[in-house]
């Protein structure tokens, strides 16, 4: 795996005041891999997923999409964020707007769309996700999961080469986490690359190429789902493993 | 009673100057409050210091000073304009800080997230801030805005000093007249309650119609 790298993170670094949230990363995502990032809170895997499209700025080592390293703030990390799509735990869809406006907007100002080839090409992936019936309706309107199911359509919309997905369905509840993850399956299927910070070990178990295991800012195992949770080598994966698979 | 009869073309003249420098003076208020906000948020760092001491520089300038300034200072610089444009321009000047950062707060109220949505969608840092952000920091900024732009109204008095056709000036003749003092002052009172009074109504319905959809 990993022939033909879409992402790669260089001797990253990045600190919250006193907290070095971000050791030494080195990471290599491929084109069409899946790799979900887990970890214990705290341990810098949402901040991980942030610096890829430079939500989150970091302080050293590079940072590459697609062979070309993240620009400054400005019209060409814009016209490179355009490339990775993510979805928030918090939804994030424009409270302001329609379903349908939320997926066509970015298509219009971003990719230039014509208005009725956007609505078009949002109706197809609000159908994929199961949510055509819903266009008209504001989020607020939405189940959770819903409104992450948009959000997927959203950022689906602008044709990226990437998804990240940061805690996809923490904030859901349990009854709704299934229809998430089951958009998030078949896009891994369709050959989609994406990175996936999740608590969720059966989706890093069936969609994952694989896993990366993250604690205190490092990353300290780096495999496939079958060895890591078959049998973890470091002591503090067992340890975070025990925690969350017993129940 | 007969001194608002007697007086009309005067009076109406008053409130017509009053009405003009609050009209003029309110767009060049928000028209500035707006770039002064979209400077404070910007993500370069020289707009932000600039937007900054605006703000600083204006708000914190008693307003009548800042007549002096304009009426005396600019004419220095070889910048001769009537006296009712340098009015407009003080006092639209001066407001635009207090509509910035009633901007500002309504801009705070959007959840970041929804900026950060926006960016990661490849929006500019002018897409987010038009399309996503300041729609709907727009509810919450009507009725300080109405307030701030109620103020102007009133602050347009000072203009009066500076012979700027407006409607506290009007008891100067008035009182050369001969008319009883508290009878002018209560029909110039008059005038200006006119002139509030509709910015709240405006603002009223700009609430009704935008503030509510949530």
């Amino acid at each position: 795996m990993a022939v033909d790298p879409l992402i790669e993170l260089r001797d990253v670094n990045k600190h919250y005041g006193q907290l070095h949230v971000l050791q030494d990363i080195n990471l290599t995502v491929g084109r069409g891999e899946v790799v979900v990032v887990i970890g214990p809170s705290g341990s810098g895997k949402s901040t991980l997923c942030r610096a890829i499209n430079r939500l989150e700025p970091v302080e050293s080592g590079t940072i590459l999409l697609d062979g070309h390293p993240l620009p400054d703030e400005g019209r060409e990390l814009a016209r490179l964020r355009a490339e990775v799509g993510m979805v928030f735990q918090s939804f994030n869809l424009f409270a302001h707007k329609t379903v349908l406006a939320n997926v066509s907007l970015a298509q219009v100002k971003v990719r230039k769309r014509g208005k009725e080839e956007a609505d078009r090409r949002s109706r197809e992936l609000l159908e994929r996700v199961g949510l055509l019936a819903h266009a008209e309706k504001y989020p607020a309107q939405l189940s959770g999961g819903q409104q992450q199911r948009v959000a997927i359509a959203r950022a689906l919309a602008m044709d990226p080469k990437v998804m990240l997905f940061d805690e996809p369905t923490s904030a859901l509840d349990p009854e709704m986490i299934n229809e998430v993850l089951e958009v998030m399956q078949q896009l891994a299927r369709d050959g989609m690359t994406m990175v996936v910070v999740t608590h969720e070990m059966g989706f890093a178990r069936s969609a994952a190429n694989r896993v990366v295991f993250m604690a205190d800012g490092r990353i300290v195992e780096d495999r496939t789902p079958e060895g890591f949770f078959t049998a973890p080598e470091s002591e503090r994966a067992r340890d975070f493993l025990s925690k969350i698979l017993k129940h | 009673m007969n001194v608002l009869i007697d007086n009309l073309a005067l009076y109406g003249e008053g409130l017509l100057g009053t009405v003009e420098l609050t009209v003029y003076g309110s767009l060049l208020a928000l028209a500035l409050g707006f770039v002064m906000a979209s400077f404070r948020v910007a993500p370069v760092g020289s707009l932000r210091a600039f937007g900054t001491v605006w703000v600083t520089v204006l708000r914190n300038t008693p307003l009548t000073l800042l007549f002096f300034a304009v009426m005396l200072g600019l004419p220095r610089f070889g910048i001769v304009l009537p006296f009712q444009l340098f009015a407009i321009l003080a006092l639209g000047c001066y407001t635009s800080a207090f509509i910035c950062e009633a901007l500002r707060a309504g801009i705070n109220t959007v959840p970041t997230g929804q900026g950060e949505a926006a960016r990661s969608l490849g929006m500019t840092f002018v897409q987010t801030l038009g399309d996503v952000v300041l729609p709907q920091a727009f509810r919450s900024v009507i009725p300080p805005i109405g307030s701030t732009l109620i103020a102007l109204a009133k602050n347009s008095a000072i203009a009066g000093a500076f012979s700027v056709t407006e409607l506290l000036g009007t008891y100067k003749t008035l009182n050369e007249l001969g008319y009883s003092i508290i009878w002018s002052f209560i029909w110039i009172a008059v005038g200006y309650l006119i002139v509030t009074l509709s910015i709240s109504a405006i603002f009223n319905l700009l609430e009704k119609r935008y503030g509510v959809a949530r």
